[in-house]
């Protein structure tokens, strides 16, 4: 075969061109329109409402600095993030020992091993909506497990004080969460090369010592992808709090979501809770651009390691 | 612990056994893992089977008993109330809407994919791709307030297109992450003699990274219709009508109707779940190795 039996490609020249390889830029145009449409318009939308009066009706007026102005002085707004950033760190705080230590122990190569990964994943397919209808009734202080099985450690009033329904929000979330990150890390280890532990094993490493010098470091990027997920995942636990204590008690779990629903669709304030949510959109930028530096800042030193 | 001394592996195991001998023992000793994991197990478990006993237990008989124990008399007429009061609707809803969305939001995902990894090089694709890439990092639920004013505009509020638009683009940069990982895996040499043989990139993109990528495909198609399907925030922002609800919402509303019949609530979370666990059940080494695969790359 030489060069010259190649067919002459008869790619059109109006044709969006991309390099090497002839007309392939149009295939991203559906993807791309779609994105743009619900995505990035919306995006940018968002910012322009949060510059306007709306009512969720009727017309759209400009109303000028108004909105942030009430935002940005109501109190429900630092409270609303910090709550927000709470339910981050202890979800993460819970999340991450707990899926690395299952992870790590997963990736071993007993068969109930995956028997016990076929499980772990059972609470991933229940939407956030079921699980929590089933938490708000198994933790029920009148008809719950508590009443039930007549404990009284577990029959207190779970969703009905502040303390007690913030740690419910970590828990439930950890319930559903804990094992997709322990399949991440599970994936992880597995492709740490056994000769590293190997050598580690004839310097005369224990396997305390082998963990964190060895298997903690070369799950750096592990790490980094779960914490990311978390991190950024956790901004979107609107469903699970929604239905679990719908922001209460008082505003207990009010998270920033939740702060922009209530204001936009039952306070019927889209200016307002645009502006929550361009600050939203901030906190989510920033946490991802955040993790990343961290992530980059050693790019190097994994690779001397392998 | 830190004493624990491990010898080589001898040299007599095959070269696969003999490269995991070392993580395998180590792995072996890790009690504390392994009693994390047990708990855990017990910890996922236990509610499971809760809602599970509970869905099959009289009215009555849930107030009086165990909560633990098996049902003395069990029951159907918990799914019988369920699946006679508006399910069948809302699960019709959910696969429509599911299937509405999966499908359309893999295809287009999977050409873009192709055509960022065919056409890299290209500063208009590396744009796409970057655009992609930070909505991963965007909450996209923060945009639903405009969601909500391009639906009403273009009249499309309280419909099931209204839900399925805006989740088909949602979908859009996870599947394009993972899918352009495996069509980048596709060899460049059956490229060039697909190329050679007068195939054009529309004709290798269905007959060559198509079929390579397939258990990708699948993998992604499974995870995004898992997330629609339990999808609640766009339902319920953009329907209103009891006839246009899903899954999720329906079992919201049921709940709110139904909360002092227990037994009742939990059946219809096992129906709601129950199409889930059978494509589980049938998918789950691809839905599994797929998802490692996707985010250890």
């Amino acid at each position: 075969m030489t060069t010259a039996a190649v067919p002459r490609r008869t790619a059109p020249s109006r044709a969006v061109r991309s390099g090497r390889n002839g007309p392939v830029a149009w295939m991203a145009l559906p993807a791309l329109g779609m994105f743009l449409m619900f995505g990035v318009v919306p995006l940018l939308g968002v910012l322009a409402l949060s510059f306007a009066q709306w009512d969720g009706l009727g017309a759209i007026h400009a109303a000028g600095l108004s909105n942030w102005r009430s935002v940005l002085s109501d109190p429900g707004l630092p409270h609303a993030l910090w709550v927000t950033f709470l339910v981050m760190f202890l979800s993460w705080a819970a999340q991450t020992p707990l899926a690395l230590l299952i992870g790590v122990f997963l990736a071993g190569h007993q068969p109930y091993r995956a028997v016990l990964a076929v499980i772990y994943f059972v609470p991933l397919l229940l939407s956030s909506a079921a699980i929590a209808i089933t938490y708000k009734a198994l933790l029920d202080p009148n008809f719950g497990l508590g009443p039930g099985l007549h404990l009284g450690i577990l029959t207190q009033d779970w969703l009905g004080k502040p303390a007690l329904a913030l740690g419910v929000v970590i828990f439930v979330v950890s319930w559903q969460f804990v094992p997709f990150h322990a399949l991440i890390y599970q994936g992880g280890v597995m492709q740490i090369p056994a000769a590293m532990y190997e050598a580690a094993a004839i310097d005369g490493a224990g396997r305390v010592r082998q963990f964190f010098s060895i298997t903690l470091p070369q799950l750096k990027y592990t790490i980094i992808t779960s914490s990311t997920l978390m991190v950024v995942g956790s901004l979107t636990f609107f469903d699970l709090i929604f239905v679990l204590t719908a922001g209460g008690p008082g505003d207990a779990t009010r998270v920033l979501a939740l702060d922009m629903y209530k204001r936009g669709f039952q306070a019927n304030l889209m200016g307002p809770a645009s502006a929550i949510a361009v600050i939203l959109v901030l906190v989510g930028l920033g946490l991802a651009l955040l993790l990343r530096r961290i992530g980059g800042g050693a790019s190097d030193s994994q690779l001397e390691g392998a | 612990m830190a004493t624990t001394v491990h010898t080589p592996s001898p040299v007599t195991a095959a070269p696969h056994q003999k490269e995991h001998a070392g993580l395998r023992r180590l792995l072996r000793l890790n009690w504390l893992g392994g009693a994390a994991s047990w708990l855990w197990l017990a910890v996922v478990v236990v509610p499971l089977y809760w809602i599970v006993v509970t869905s099959f237990k009289e009215q009555r008989a849930y107030f009086t008993n165990n909560p633990f124990a098996p049902p003395t008399a069990p029951t159907l007429d918990n799914y019988k109330l369920v699946v006679e009061s508006d399910f069948p609707r809302y699960f019709l809803n959910s696969m429509v809407v599911a299937l509405g969305t999966t499908v359309p939001a893999v295809l287009i995902a999977f050409m873009a994919s192709y055509a960022i990894v065919r056409g890299s090089g290209s500063r208009f694709l590396g744009g796409v791709s970057g655009l992609f890439l930070m909505g991963l990092a965007i909450p996209l639920q923060a945009t639903v307030i405009p969601v909500y004013l391009i639906i009403i505009r273009m009249g499309l509020y309280d419909s099931l297109l209204a839900i399925i638009l805006p989740s088909i683009a949602f979908a859009i940069p996870l599947s394009v992450l993972v899918l352009s990982n495996f069509v980048r895996d596709v060899p460049k040499e059956l490229f060039e003699s697909m190329r050679v043989d007068g195939a054009s990139e529309w004709g290798m993109l269905w007959r060559l990274a198509f079929p390579l990528t397939r258990p990708a495909l699948v993998t992604v198609s499974i995870f995004n219709g898992l997330t629609v399907w339990n999808g609640f925030l766009l339902p319920l922002i953009l329907t209103q009508s009891p006839d246009k609800r899903t899954l999720p919402l329906g079992l919201w509303t049921f709940q709110g109707q139904y909360s002092v019949n227990v037994p009742a609530v939990l059946a219809s979370v096992v129906l709601s779940t129950l199409p889930i666990l059978v494509l589980y059940a049938i998918g789950r080494r691809q839905l599994l190795g797929g998802l490692t695969a996707g985010f250890s790359k």
